[in-house]
């Protein structure tokens, strides 16, 4: 684990604004997920929105704003940038830098900040070494959801499902794991029947599955498949891959 | 034309027949399968792209030295400005030559200028060879993928169809049904006195047209009638034959799941003197339609695209919807950006925006296209009615996001308003334009107290 070498090391948390308004937990859990591999938690406090649904929708000064103040807010800062979410270390890491390119002020900054950004269980399994202590509750039964940006952008395939499996959750497939939950920020809204009929796969693909908990490494996605299986009356539980990690210990 | 979300809902409505989801997933299977038996796949997507990208950077040069290669063997070259012009001359040429029937080899630029009902029009009997395309104009349909035409349709539609249009005895057995449409098809091939064809690929530097098909009615359509007309979109073009053999390599793994295409045909022109056959005539149709006006724009790199559809199988869009629903005979991920950029985003602004941007499409892409971001670069452009409010909304959101303390203290007041409304932590119901997010959806209340606020009272 290296554990030793690590400690006192300061590692920057972005906690993406869905997380920080609508899922704190998901930051709680992040925050304590961290502090167990040894690293000093910092919290920029003034980091807003990273502009990823501005981007998507074609919103580039919007997007451009808003890229402009996080990679300010995240320049300004020392260590590794960590973020609980594949989407939005996407927007970091990718879409940021292409957004600011032309901007002589801000295009070396927007690289800088892109070369620090890892998704969370990219961090912890690549660069922490990361093993999760077996906690006490590991009866249920886990299934992971891949999300898109995560998986085509990042490259995130086999981490989460390799932490979640050395802390001892049984783990079953998922059919179609890498296919769109239909989410898509805007496109649910302008798109509502397609996107509810890919959520509608993908939710008749978790209850068959068996799991009584869906794994991802996205909120949004995970919002959009909670709503989704609520609406449904199902007992299947949705969980940010922190919180089933971090467990009672957030 | 209804809208795309009238035309969605028709689709739910009348229900997707599930063909479309097993067939793109079969396809993509294949695909898969293929790749991973093939260990140079990724060098060659990667040299595939370069090919693509040299010849649309240079198109103009690659062009007029095809022409004239085309011309040198004895055939002719037309450059048509759109559909009406291409159509123009094909049909001016079946009337001077008394073609009274014509045979086609499956065409994606001749569904995009509509040439069929064209040539009908004029009283020349136009026949569809290909078999899947062959069903689908028997049924007066459209084709739904585009290079697996009635992916919508199972064998047991087919023998129906084929049952009530040829007066032949219902079998659903697909080798009687392929035995069906060959003697069906035959006596046409033999008669015809034009064969039609489409264009894979157009070498340059000798003037030569290629062919790629697995059923072999390519060749009689191309060698048995007097006359073959090729006709190819503007950007089909590689350099020479090195090229070509990046090319195919790539489209069939990518299509078909092949090493190779059944029938790889290379069309140098009509019959030399001393050949037994071929046509007399061979005359190649170069359709701009918009594709000059892409060269230039954003999403220029569109014209990369080989038609392999492979980015039609893996999305999930796709899959759920069918090929129909899109309203343009390009469907799926590269149809959401070739019908705007061809046709007019003003009109087809919606297909974008139809997106979830999995990237599902840019990952099978054989010329690796990054589709998502050509559809993020239409959606910049877009005129959609619902963009403005979005971007006012955004707007406010955007300039909030820029002061810290103003954004913390409206994230407080947001969460304080989204919890009046909610019941047990969700909101069943959101007014405007969330509306369409709680039809099948609840939404999680906003949390008491937000991250930032819990950070900074930890510990205090």
């Amino acid at each position: 684990m290296g554990r030793g070498s690590l400690v006192g090391m300061p590692v920057q948390l972005f906690v993406t604004c869905l997380v920080n308004s609508l899922f704190p937990d998901v930051g709680k859990a992040t925050v304590s997920l961290l502090e167990d591999a040894g690293y000093e938690v910092q919290f920029p406090l003034d980091q807003t929105c990273c502009g990823q649904p501005a981007y998507n929708g074609g919103f580039e000064g919007e997007a451009r704003a808003q890229a402009r103040q996080t990679v300010d807010v995240l320049d300004a800062t020392e260590g590794p940038i960590v973020i609980p979410s594949g989407s939005c270390a996407a927007m970091v890491i990718d879409h940021a830098p292409e957004l600011l390119w032309c901007d002589a002020e801000y295009r070396e900054k927007a690289e800088r900040v892109a070369k620090r950004t890892r998704e969370l269980t990219q961090f912890l399994v690549e660069d922490a070494g990361f093993e999760v202590p077996a906690g006490d509750c590991r009866g249920c039964t886990t299934t992971y959801h891949a999300s898109c940006h995560a998986l085509r952008w990042l490259g995130v395939r086999e981490q989460p499902k390799q932490l979640l499996d050395s802390a001892g959750f049984t783990r079953v497939e998922l059919e179609g794991e890498d296919e769109c939950c239909g989410f898509g920020g805007l496109f649910s809204i302008k798109a509502p029947e397609i996107s509810a009929a890919m959520m509608s796969t993908k939710i008749d693909r978790i209850e068959a599955s068996g799991a009584d908990v869906v794994v991802g490494v996205d909120v949004s996605c995970l919002m959009h498949l909670g709503g989704g299986l609520r609406r449904r009356d199902s007992c299947v539980a949705v969980k940010h891959i922190a919180e089933i990690l971090a467990g009672d210990r957030a | 034309m209804t809208s795309f979300r009238d035309r969605v809902r028709d689709a739910f409505d009348e229900g997707v027949p599930v063909a479309i989801d097993r067939g793109a997933r079969g396809h993509y299977e294949k695909r898969v399968q293929a790749t991973a038996a093939f260990p140079q796949m990724e060098q060659m997507r990667d040299r595939a792209r370069r090919i693509r990208a040299d010849v649309i950077a240079h198109l103009d040069e690659h062009l007029a030295t095809f022409a004239a290669a085309v011309e040198a063997h004895g055939g002719t070259a037309f450059f048509a400005a759109d559909a009406a012009e291409a159509n123009e001359y094909i049909v001016g040429l079946a009337r001077t030559e008394g073609v009274s029937r014509a045979v086609k080899v499956k065409s994606m630029v001749t569904e995009e200028i509509e040439l069929n009902p064209v040539l009908e029009a004029a009283g020349i009997e136009v026949v569809e060879t290909d078999l899947g395309e062959f069903i689908v104009q028997l049924a007066g349909e459209k084709p739904s993928h585009i290079i697996a035409p009635v992916l919508h349709k199972d064998r047991y539609d087919v023998a129906e169809l084929f049952a009530e249009k040829l007066g032949v005895e219902y079998s659903d057995d697909p080798s009687q049904l392929n035995d069906i449409a060959r003697t069906h098809l035959r006596e046409k091939f033999l008669t015809a006195e034009m064969g039609i064809s489409g264009v894979n690929f157009a070498v340059a530097e000798d003037g030569s047209v290629v062919l790629v098909t697995n059923e072999g009615n390519g060749r009689l359509c191309t060698t048995a009638p007097r006359i073959h007309v090729a006709v190819m979109g503007m950007e089909r073009l590689v350099r020479d034959r090195h090229d070509l053999a990046v090319m195919l390599e790539v489209l069939a793994r990518s299509a078909t799941g092949q090493g190779l295409s059944a029938y790889s045909n290379v069309v140098s022109g009509p019959r030399r003197p001393a050949e037994p056959d071929g046509p007399d005539q061979f005359h190649v149709v170069i359709v701009d339609n918009g594709r000059s006006a892409t060269l230039g724009s954003a999403v220029a790199e569109i014209l990369y695209c080989i038609r392999c559809g492979a980015c039609l199988n893996a999305c999930p869009v796709y899959r759920h919807l069918g090929g129909h629903a899109y309203g343009s005979v390009y469907p799926g991920p590269i149809g959401k950006v070739i019908t705007p950029s061809l046709f007019g985003l003003e009109e087809w602004h919606e297909l974008p925006a139809a997106s979830s941007l999995c990237g599902a499409c840019k990952e099978v892409c054989p010329v690796r296209i990054d589709i998502p971001k050509l559809l993020v670069e239409l959606r910049r452009q877009s005129t959609d009615e619902m963009q403005p409010s979005i971007r006012r909304g955004l707007a406010v959101f955007a300039w909030l996001s820029t002061k810290p303390r103003l954004y913390r203290l409206a994230t407080r007041v947001a969460a304080l308003f989204g919890r009046m409304w909610s019941r047990d932590g969700w909101l069943r119901r959101i007014p405007f334009a969330l509306r369409g997010w709680t039809g099948e959806r609840d939404l999680p209340a906003p949390a008491k107290q937000t991250f930032s606020d819990w950070w900074r009272n930890r510990g205090t």
